[in-house]
């Protein structure tokens, strides 16, 4: 297994009080494979991706462990964590194609970025860069110019040019394609893919809530919600056969081409996710289930109620052993 | 889709009878600041000291006293080479220079939030005109144009120092609340008034303007203060008002009359360290309070 | 019949980078808009979309062109006539949140109206019409009413927004990408209650870059590109029988949860310093870049299309169904 996360929990802290954004998720990922985790917003999982390299100062791990290639991540520490970004695991955070500074020139960010990781052969990142430049459909003009000088999914992809550079174990994408164009949002899901393919990187946490993209491109699919994980299996099980009521009801709530309102009427999915300031307790998904029953009120486990395939529902774990 | 976990809870439907969110919030990070409740509190005893000084002071300003003795039961801070009891000058001083600094800073406050707000809603010649008549204004140099008005006055009130100086320093303001209009103008909720008929006015009053109120109340602020020095170095230089007693024409008095050399400490000293713990106070509160209203600058 | 006409509408734009000059960033823009009719306008950035949204709300002025509602010529409205105009014609945009003013209350929205169009109406009927008004986007009013905006979902800012056009007389509703911020579960309530609003008469230009979502709710569907028209006609026309290439491959690169992306015809591109094999399922094709007009910019990265003036000419392939030519 090359990540393994065991029972991470993060939380933030408030004037009013702890918020648990991630609470007791565990999962683990193989060599070279891009997992897909999908929720919407407020289900915590920006949160997790950000805390997999403790970017953010405001959030803190305050249980589990999170393991890649059988060593432990320091988490909790933001130094220790420092020579391990981007050589180890690299994250592109949301909106990170805006954050580009718009003073210097690419090739300066490059080089900046790689003189603060300490790498000392920068020219033969250079050249390697320049390599790459040409996968996804650019020259090597684009390193002299600024980025305000280049469209959105030109910066999006150069962010993710850089932070693949190093060639890390781990790559978190954090909603890459979300302000894209739909051809730009294309040519970024297949950048992942070719830079999986190629070994730039070796596993991909593709962090959104557009599961048609993960369709695409994810190996398996991760749905989060409420801060817990409540299904995670293989992309073709999760599309064509998903266990959880809360996926279900997001699957049947994504309009697809070439079917109009007066051929399938969408439904969505009524009411609102809990507050985790004081989550409910037991199953948090409940209040909003047409399947919820009595056992719900205690919370279920996440159980591979077939192989492969993770669920924590009781609903799905007693159709499973029937 | 854009709202961090953290903003979504901290956004929770309050308890039903619970004030809004807002106000708690700024309360709550006012009441902790540090910064913000010493400067606050510093100034606030001053200008406490301002308002009750004259009437607890034994004496008055034009009373004859010893001359020149130290600080005794009879004269707290002892009196002047002219036998005037420093005390009383003191806290008189102080009142004068606090209506300096109010009388301008509601000056320049207004003259340039009125031209920034016009120059930043209109734009093209009107937002150039008003654009050259700043540029105008802050090159003129104040300090020789008050030598020349104060020239042709019989005499010079505090109210006149307070409107000068207030007719000189609005730019600052003006081209500051320009750039937030400018900004502020091109957002959807002001979109939205235009889609419900409402007039420019209208808009720049109750849309722009409450949107820039923690600038505009910093901005107040930051006058007041810079008003005060301002008032004294002129006061200082022997252009302040001559019907009164100010806290710069106390320290030009103790200079003319070579105090530090007399080791009149009792006259050299107080004027100064009021006059810098009236600014100071405020400069800290500014930046307590700017804290208190930008979260970002909360983190540590 | 009320209608929306618009004719030959151009906006140029005086550009930012070191180009200069001016950008069209629309040319020459015709369609119109039926009660009860909901046509899609589908576009990637830089197409122009919000901007005609925004000529039709009067929030811009067209450099050429007219826009008639009703047989009027919107530019020309007085103070009055433009209130008038507002009554029936009204717009929604894509961020809920920055369409409120965050020191108000979220309903301060309902109350800007209420001073020009509803002076003479007493406390009581004004607060009928709002219940009404919420009732109608599904909204409980003891929800909302009384809270600030970052206390509402994204679903429940925009379904108010939405019940504030309601409160007038509105006829033409602009939606101007209003779902892309929502969740996937709030989303499908927002455009059934589009279709809804629709059905009782309400014509609605939905403007996105979300294709499934424009097929789902409109009628007509219009392709614009670089500020004019690729494509315009009937929806399942456009969408069963695309024939503008922009179109086609638009459609090729919407990803859909049950189809893979079909691949370009470049296939899988060999690195040069690679020794030749290029690993993987194949799914290394090349897409070509849309690269900003940047006419007179030093060593472009890509073939940089200089946008003419005059739009392309629109034929017609069926009936209402009309193709640019290529450019």
């Amino acid at each position: 297994m090359s990540v393994t996360v065991a029972n991470l929990s993060v939380a933030y802290r408030s004037h009013r009080g702890d918020v648990t954004a991630v609470d007791g998720v565990s999962f683990s990922l193989a060599d070279g494979e891009i997992m897909g985790l999908a929720g919407e917003s407020g289900c915590g999982k920006s949160t997790l991706g950000n805390a997999l390299v403790c970017m953010d100062t405001r959030m803190k791990a305050t249980a589990g462990k999170v393991m890649l290639d059988g060593k432990e991540l320091p988490i909790e520490d933001g130094r220790a964590m420092r020579p391990l970004r981007m050589t180890e695991v690299s994250v592109v955070p949301q909106y990170a194609m805006n954050a580009l500074t718009p003073t210097r020139k690419i090739r300066r960010l490059v080089t900046d970025l790689l003189k603060s990781h300490g790498v000392r052969d920068r020219d033969r990142v250079l050249t390697e860069m320049k390599r790459r430049i040409a996968l996804i459909g650019l020259t090597g003009d684009v390193l002299g110019k600024y980025s305000f000088e280049l469209s959105g999914g030109m910066r999006q992809r150069i962010t993710i040019l850089m932070s693949t550079l190093l060639n890390p174990s781990l790559l978190i994408a954090d909603e890459v394609t979300s302000a894209l164009d739909v051809s730009t949002q294309r040519a970024v899901g297949e950048m992942l893919l070719e830079f999986r393919d190629r070994g730039y990187v070796r596993s991909v946490i593709a962090i959104t809530h557009d599961l048609s993209i993960l369709a695409q491109i994810a190996d398996s699919i991760a749905i989060m919600y409420a801060g817990r994980l409540v299904e995670k299996a293989p992309t073709p099980s999760i599309v064509n056969d998903a266990l959880h009521p809360y996926t279900q009801a997001l699957i049947a709530s994504l309009p697809e081409v070439g079917v109009r309102h007066d051929q399938a009427t969408l439904t969505g999915i009524p009411g609102r996710p809990p507050s985790l300031l004081r989550p409910p307790a037991g199953c948090r998904f409940r209040d909003r289930c047409p399947f919820a029953f009595d056992k719900c009120a205690e919370n279920p486990p996440l159980q591979e109620v077939r192989p492969g395939h993770h669920v924590a529902c009781w609903k799905a774990a007693q159709e499973a052993s029937e | 889709m854009s709202q961090t976990v953290l903003e979504e809870h901290a956004s929770s439907p309050a308890a039903p009878g619970a004030r809004p969110v807002r106000g708690n919030d700024f309360l709550y990070y006012g009441l902790r600041n540090k910064k913000l409740l010493f400067g606050l509190g510093l100034e606030l005893l001053l200008i406490l000291l301002a308002i009750i000084g004259p009437l607890i002071s034994p004496h008055n300003t034009t009373d004859f006293y010893k001359l020149a003795s130290p600080p005794s039961a009879q004269n707290w801070l002892g009196t002047d080479s002219f036998g005037h009891d420093i005390f009383a000058q003191l806290v008189v001083g102080l009142r004068e220079s606090y209506l300096v600094g109010a009388l301008s800073a509601i000056c320049a406050a207004i003259a340039g939030m009125v031209l920034g707000f016009i120059a930043g809603w209109r734009g093209g010649v009107l937002d150039e005109a008003l654009q050259f008549l700043t540029n105008v204004v802050v090159m003129i140099p104040a300090l020789v144009l008050l030598v020349v008005i104060g020239s042709y006055l019989n005499t010079r009130s505090v109210m006149f120092e307070g409107v000068f100086i207030g007719l000189t320093t609005w730019p600052w303001v003006a081209r500051a609340v320009r750039a937030q209009t400018f900004s502020l103008r091109s957002r959807e909720f002001v979109d939205l008034a235009k889609l419900s008929g409402k007039r420019a006015t209208s808009i720049v009053v109750k849309e722009i303007a409450p949107n820039m109120a923690s600038y505009l109340f910093l901005a107040i602020i930051l006058l007041f203060g810079s008003s005060m020095l301002l008032a004294s170095s002129y006061d200082f230089l022997g252009l302040g008002p001559s019907n009164t007693v100010s806290l710069g024409i106390m320290m030009q008095q103790a200079t003319l009359n070579s105090a530090l050399f007399y080791h009149m400490w009792w006259w050299v000293f107080p004027p100064g360290m009021v006059l810098t713990a009236m600014v100071a106070a405020l400069l800290v509160a500014n930046v307590g309070l700017d804290e208190v209203f930008n979260p970002k600058l909360r983190e540590r | 019949m009320s209608e929306l006409k618009v004719h030959e509408v151009s906006k140029l734009f005086q550009a930012t980078t070191r180009a200069g000059g001016l950008t069209p960033a629309l040319r020459k823009v015709s369609f119109e808009l039926r009660q009860g009719e909901v046509i899609s306008l589908i576009g990637e950035s830089g197409s122009g979309k919000t901007t005609i949204g925004k000529v039709i709300l009067r929030l811009v002025r067209p450099s050429s062109g007219t826009v008639t509602y009703d047989g009027k010529d919107i530019t020309r409205y007085s103070a009055r006539g433009l209130r008038d105009y507002y009554r029936h014609v009204q717009g929604v945009f894509q961020d809920p949140f920055s369409s409120y003013n965050p020191i108000y209350h979220a309903d301060r929205v309902f109350d800007l109206l209420r001073d020009v169009y509803f002076a003479r109406l007493s406390d009581a009927a004004w607060n009928d019409k709002i219940d009404a008004a919420l009732h109608a986007v599904a909204l409980n009013p003891s929800d909302v009413l009384g809270k600030y905006p970052h206390e509402l979902s994204g679903g429940q800012q925009q379904r108010l927004l939405i019940a504030r056009a309601l409160l007038l007389d509105v006829r033409v509703l602009v939606a101007d990408e209003i779902i892309s911020m929502l969740d996937a579960s709030t989303r499908v309530d927002v455009l059934n209650l589009l279709v809804k609003l629709k059905q009782e008469g309400l014509a609605i230009l939905f403007i996105t870059h979300d294709l499934s979502l424009g097929n789902y709710v409109s009628d007509r569907t219009i392709i614009l590109r670089h500020g004019a028209i690729a494509e315009i006609g009937p929806t399942e026309m456009i969408f069963g029988n695309p024939q503008h290439d922009y179109t086609k491959m638009l459609l090729s690169a919407v990803p859909e949860l049950h189809k893979k992306w079909r691949h370009t015809a470049l296939g899988p591109v060999a690195l040069p310093g690679d020794d030749g094999a290029v690993s993987g399922n194949g799914s290394a094709a090349v897409i070509p870049v849309a690269v900003p007009s940047n006419p007179n910019g030093r060593g472009a990265t890509a073939p940089v299309p200089v946008i003419p003036l005059e739009p392309p000419v629109l034929h017609e392939f069926e009936p209402g169904h009309l193709v640019a030519e290529p450019e």
